[in-house]
Order: C-alpha cells, then sequence, then structure tokens
C-alpha cells in the first residue's frame, strides 16, 4: 500500500485530542502543522497516528529531562520548593526526602509554610514518619528567620540535603512573590551557593494557566527546575510541551499519588504517550 | 504576554468593529481567534466548540451581516453567549445562586472535589458567612483521614471564624465520623452541618464509594464540588465523574484571586449544569463572594 498524508478530518480530530491533554492551541497546531508533513501508511488507524505524536512530543520532553541529584559541595544542598496554593508542596517534599534517604542521604526539613492553617503540622507528620528533623517556628512567625536557622542547623550536622517548604502563593501577588525573594535571599547569607535547586510545584489539573506561574516564578525567585503532580488522574500535562519549548527549565520527577513513594522519575518518552492517550 | 481574555476578545471585537460591511468569512476567522483565545483561558473544548458553533450559525444570519452595525451586532452575540455560559440566562437574569438550607435541621453541606482544590478552606469560609450573615449555628466536621493534620488545619480554621468543629478521635474512619457528626450536631441543636471531605481523584472507585457512604449517612442538602479556578480541560471529567457518584447541588469555584482567564469559571456551569454559588477569592477566611453571573462576565469580558 502507498502512503498519504492526513486528511483535514484526522488533523482536527489529533489536535482536539491534544488540546484535550492541555497542551493549548497554539503548541497543538504546532504538532498539528507537523504531522500534516508526515506520510502515513493508508490504512494507518489512530492509534498508529498517535504512535507519531508521542515520537514528536518525546522529542520536544527528552532534552529537560533531568532528576534531581544531591551534588552540592560543601553540603547542604539546599532545596526550595514553589508553587501556587494546593499544588502540592508538601507532599512531594516528603516524597524527595523519601527518595533522597533510600540513596542513603541525610535530609532535613524547613517549615517555611508559618501562614497556611496546619501547614507546620502536616510536614511534621510526614517528618515524624520519615523519622527525619524539622526546622520550625511558631505560626504566623517570619519564614525568613526560620529558614535561616535551617540553613544553620543543616550546616552544622552536615546534612546532604535541606529541603525547604514555603507557603502557597499565586503568582499575581506582589507581596507574596516579594517575601519570596526575601526567603532566597536569606538561604544565600550562609552559603552564597544556595538555595542550589528551586523547584517550581506545578499541579497537572491547572491547564494554560501553569506557563504564568513558570514565567512569573521564575521571574522573582529563580525557578531551577519543575515537578509536575497529580499525575495518576485523568490530567496529562499536556502544558509541560509548550513549557519545554518556551523555557526549556529541567522536569525533574511526577507525583503519581498522595503516598511517600508516589514519586516517578520523569520519564519522557512515557508522558508523550500518556499526553498522546496511548500509554 | 499573558492578557486577559478580555484583552484579546477585546482585540479580535476592535477588529469586526472596525469594518463597515461584513462577509461570512470575516466572522468565520473572527470566530477562529475567538476559540484560541477561549482555549488559552482553559474554556473546556467541548464547551468552546458548542459556543463557537451557536454563535457563528446567529453571527452568519442575513439580518446581522445585512444590518448598519454588523460588527457591533456580532460582538453583542458573543458577550450574550459567554454572560449565558456563566450561567446568565434568561429565568435566572444572572442572579446569584443561593444555598437551599430548607429542610429539618440539622442541615448538611457536604463538600467534595479534587485533592488540593480548596476545600477545607471554603468550608470554613461558608461556614463564616452563615453564621455572620445568617445568624446561623454551625458545625464542621472534617472526615479527612487521609491528609497528614487536615482535621487539625479545620480545627485551626474553625478557632479562627469562630465556628465549633467536632471533636478529633484518632483512628476513626470518615463513615463514623459523619455518623457522630450527625449525632453531636442533633444533640446540640445545630442549624447547619458542614462536612469536609478528603480529596479524592474521581478515578479512585474506593474513595468515591466512601464519599457516597457519607452521603447515604448525613444526606446531604447540599454537595458542593469545590474546583479550582486555575483547572485546565480536565474540568469536564472531574464535573462528569463527581457528578456520575453523587447529586451534586453547586460548585464553589477557588482561587479566583489568581490571574487565569477565568476558563473553569465560562466552562463549570456547562459541564455540571449546576449554578457557581461561591468564588473563592483569597486565602483569608473573609474572601468569599456569593457568585454573580453577570458581574463575574462583566469582569471576564472587561465590561
Ligand atoms: N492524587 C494526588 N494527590 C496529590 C499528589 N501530590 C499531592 N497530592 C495531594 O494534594 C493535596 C495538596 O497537597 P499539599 O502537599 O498539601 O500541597 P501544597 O502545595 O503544600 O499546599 P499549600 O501548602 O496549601 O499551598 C493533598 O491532599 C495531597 O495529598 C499527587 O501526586 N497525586
Ligand atoms: N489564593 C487562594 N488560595 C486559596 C483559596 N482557597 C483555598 N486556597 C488555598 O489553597 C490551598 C489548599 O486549600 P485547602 O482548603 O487545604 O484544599 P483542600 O481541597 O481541602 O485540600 P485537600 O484536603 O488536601 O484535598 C491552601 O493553601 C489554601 O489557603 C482561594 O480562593 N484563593
Ligand atoms: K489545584
Ligand atoms: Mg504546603
Ligand atoms: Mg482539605
Amino acid at each position: 500500500v502507498g502512503k498519504s498524508k492526513l486528511d483535514d478530518a484526522q488533523l482536527d480530530a489529533l489536535e482536539d485530542a491534544l488540546i484535550m491533554s492541555d497542551l493549548g492551541p497554539r503548541a497543538a497546531a504546532r504538532i498539528r502543522a507537523r504531522l500534516a508533513d508526515e506520510r502515513f501508511e493508508r490504512d494507518a488507524d489512530e492509534r498508529a497516528i498517535m504512535e507519531v505524536v508521542a515520537r514528536e512530543i518525546a522529542e520536544i520532553l527528552r532534552p529537560v529531562a533531568k532528576p534531581l541529584d544531591v551534588v552540592a559541595f560543601p553540603r547542604p544542598q539546599v532545596i526550595l520548593v514553589i508553587g501556587v496554593n494546593g499544588s502540592g508542596k508538601t507532599t512531594t517534599i516528603a516524597k524527595l526526602a523519601h527518595l533522597f534517604q533510600e540513596q542513603d542521604y541525610s535530609v532535613m526539613l524547613a517549615a517555611g509554610d508559618t501562614f497556611r492553617a496546619a501547614a507546620i503540622g502536616q510536614l511534621g507528620v510526614w517528618a515524624n514518619r520519615l523519622n527525619i528533623p524539622l526546622i520550625k517556628g511558631p505560626e504566623g512567625g517570619d519564614p525568613a528567620s526560620i529558614v535561616f536557622d535551617a540553613v544553620k542547623a543543616a550546616t552544622d550536622q552536615g546534612t546532604d540535603a535541606l529541603i525547604v517548604d514555603t507557603a502557597g502563593r499565586l503568582q499575581n501577588k506582589r507581596e507574596l512573590m516579594d517575601e519570596l525573594s526575601k526567603i532566597r535571599r536569606v538561604l544565600g547569607r550562609l552559603n552564597p551557593e544556595a538555595p542550589h535547586d528551586v523547584v517550581l510545584v506545578l499541579d497537572a489539573t491547572n491547564g494554560q494557566n501553569a506557563l504564568s506561574q513558570i514565567e512569573i516564578f521564575k521571574e522573582v525567585a529563580g525557578v531551577s527546575g519543575l515537578i509536575m503532580t497529580k499525575l495518576d488522574g485523568t490530567a496529562r500535562g499536556g502544558v509541560l510541551v509548550a513549557a519545554a519549548e518556551q523555557y526549556g527549565l529541567p522536569i525533574h520527577a511526577i507525583g503519581v499519588g498522595e503516598k511517600i513513594d508516589d514519586l516517578r522519575p520523569f520519564n519522557p518518552d512515557l508522558l508523550a504517550r500518556v499526553i498522546a492517550g496511548i500509554a | 504576554m499573558f492578557d486577559s481574555l478580555s484583552d484579546r476578545l477585546g482585540g479580535v471585537f476592535d477588529k469586526l468593529r472596525g469594518r463597515g460591511a461584513l462577509k461570512e468569512q470575516d466572522v468565520r476567522d473572527a470566530m477562529r481567534e475567538v476559540r484560541i483565545a477561549l482555549l488559552e483561558a482553559d474554556v473546556a473544548l467541548p464547551v468552546v466548540r458548542r459556543f463557537i458553533d451557536q454563535v457563528t450559525e446567529k453571527a452568519i444570519g442575513q439580518s446581522v451581516l445585512r444590518s448598519v452595525t454588523p460588527g457591533q451586532q456580532v460582538v453583542k452575540i458573543v458577550n450574550d453567549a459567554l454572560i449565558e455560559m456563566l450561567g446568565g440566562e434568561e429565568g435566572q437574569g444572572g442572579q446569584a445562586a443561593e444555598l437551599d438550607l430548607n429542610a429539618a435541621p440539622p442541615v448538611v453541606i457536604m463538600m467534595v472535589g479534587l485533592q488540593g482544590s480548596g476545600k477545607t478552606t471554603s468550608t470554613a469560609k461558608i461556614a463564616r458567612l452563615l453564621r455572620e450573615k445568617q445568624g446561623k449555628k454551625v458545625l464542621m466536621a472534617s472526615l479527612d483521614v487521609n491528609r497528614p493534620a487536615a482535621q487539625e488545619q479545620l480545627r485551626v480554621l474553625g478557632e479562627q471564624v469562630g465556628v465549633a468543629t467536632l471533636p478529633i478521635i484518632a483512628g476513626q474512619q470518615p463513615t463514623e465520623i459523619a455518623t457522630r457528626a450527625m449525632q453531636s450536631a442533633r444533640l446540640q441543636a445545630v442549624d447547619v452541618l458542614m462536612l469536609d471531605t478528603a480529596g479524592r481523584l474521581h478515578v479512585d472507585q474506593q474513595l468515591m464509594d466512601e464519599m457516597k457512604a457519607v452521603a447515604a449517612i448525613a444526606t446531604p442538602r447540599e454537595t458542593l464540588l469545590v474546583v479550582d479556578s486555575l483547572t485546565g480541560q480536565d474540568a469536564v471529567n472531574v464535573a462528569q465523574s463527581f457528578s456520575g457518584e453523587v447529586d451534586l447541588t453547586g460548585v464553589v469555584l477557588t482561587r479566583m484571586d489568581g490571574d487565569a482567564r477565568g476558563g473553569a469559571a465560562l466552562s463549570m456551569r456547562a459541564v455540571t449544569g449546576k449554578p457557581i454559588k461561591f468564588a473563592g477569592t483569597g486565602e483569608k477566611m473573609e474572601a468569599l463572594e456569593v457568585f454573580h453571573p453577570s458581574r463575574v462576565a462583566n469582569r471576564i469580558l472587561g465590561m
């Protein structure tokens, strides 16, 4: 059988499928345009077409796959975790701490969210379960002073990784964003290299707003990498495709549940298949 | 770069208004741009599709294209359709949908939704409103035994807003807590009992069954789906699955204080068929607004 190009109806269908995966209309149109030039077997079914789509997407995602490694010298490696409200920061911190423990690193946590009700208690429960130290202050206290104490404690104790929790904040809140840059500055006071990583936690159920989150958090807090949570539902995280194209920030891992070991390395080929709906 | 939906639509509208005569193709081109603007604002694709089809059909009608101010008329058609999408259709007249508390006390309000959508915060905000604005005696109970310190979170918020919370008993399951909350509410002659539930994914059948079991015990008068206004295309799946499992009576849209372009607000009504009853506009306990479709439409559309 000969080869032919896809017809408009087929291209429309694949573009719609990509939009439903949160790729956004423009990135979806770009993938459509690439596919429009490809020649397929005449009897190519939808799955065969989506296999090719997945290949295109994987190519975009592959360069940004990069695990979060503990490499800082001198220790500790300071990891600041930020993001909008409810995205999964605190849970992801617990998962990361667990991952590092499994790699035989010592870990300390800092309760930088002094604002949300019982946020300190929430992180405290995780720290207890993992049996790792938590540096905390009073509810309503100044997060900057807590993170300063934490860097000092982790440095004194020779801890390998210090992970800093922060209160959720929407990226359009000027004052709260300023507070974040202040936390960042204070982290660097005892160790100019700190924070070594600034991880933005994105919720997969968020749509195109994630791009605005990346843009503004990057500008204000110097985001160095991304983790996307809640990929265990039906949200597919297609916004990462546009994010990879526009910002090229490393993607460290994905969250696939509420439990301590529900953190997975970021596998670009797998996510591409999820986005294309054939995983 | 992240213009608001109103800026984006405004650009399309200016082009339409700027021309004297309009051909069918001009309308179709404009609708293509409206489609992109809506999708970038995270309006659900099926809703966008229906919207564009309906608006296009009306707008290319002969009476519109042949009128003296065709551009103006097309703009009006688009605007009216957007307001209708938000729940501002006739009859309701763009008015807010009130909580229905017409039942024998304790009237139960159950809050459900995905993880992190804002249930616990909204529970306390609504309780505060009922207490302060309507003088109701309210009790709140957290049925969240999954998330660390979830019950503690509601307790702290209860103290902030001066609303009682059910004492925490470690180890109890959600259905047991619901039963205890009902007893407690009856004994204390509570007007409204608010049940905050754990976040759950709509694909997690075990947790969905648990939610149904709680609903069977508490027979809520209101079951509110709490949805993050930053939600993307997944909104359709979430809305359909939750409404397939319990009888939703309304929606609470949280984080309306963000820079989202209002997509979830625009599609939630259409995909749930239920009115949006409240909008969360911040983390503080006062940051809750009764949802007025026409006002929100004006804000989203910049009118
Ligand atoms: N299904 C699922 N739920 C998750 C995942 N990650 C976090 N969650 C849940 O999402 C909810 C919010 O998570 P948190 O870790 O408290 O989020 P946060 O960003 O710290 O929230 P704030 O501090 O309030 O801004 C909790 O119910 C978590 O259990 C995930 O990967 N999958
Ligand atoms: N900016 C803003 N933040 C909100 C709003 N509503 C809730 N939040 C924040 O969102 C985060 C999550 O809120 P919760 O009330 O804990 O969400 P939840 O649905 O109970 O979360 P789970 O119980 O883990 O499923 C918290 O940081 C809240 O302060 C809102 O309207 N605006
Ligand atoms: K969310
Ligand atoms: Mg947190
Ligand atoms: Mg909660």
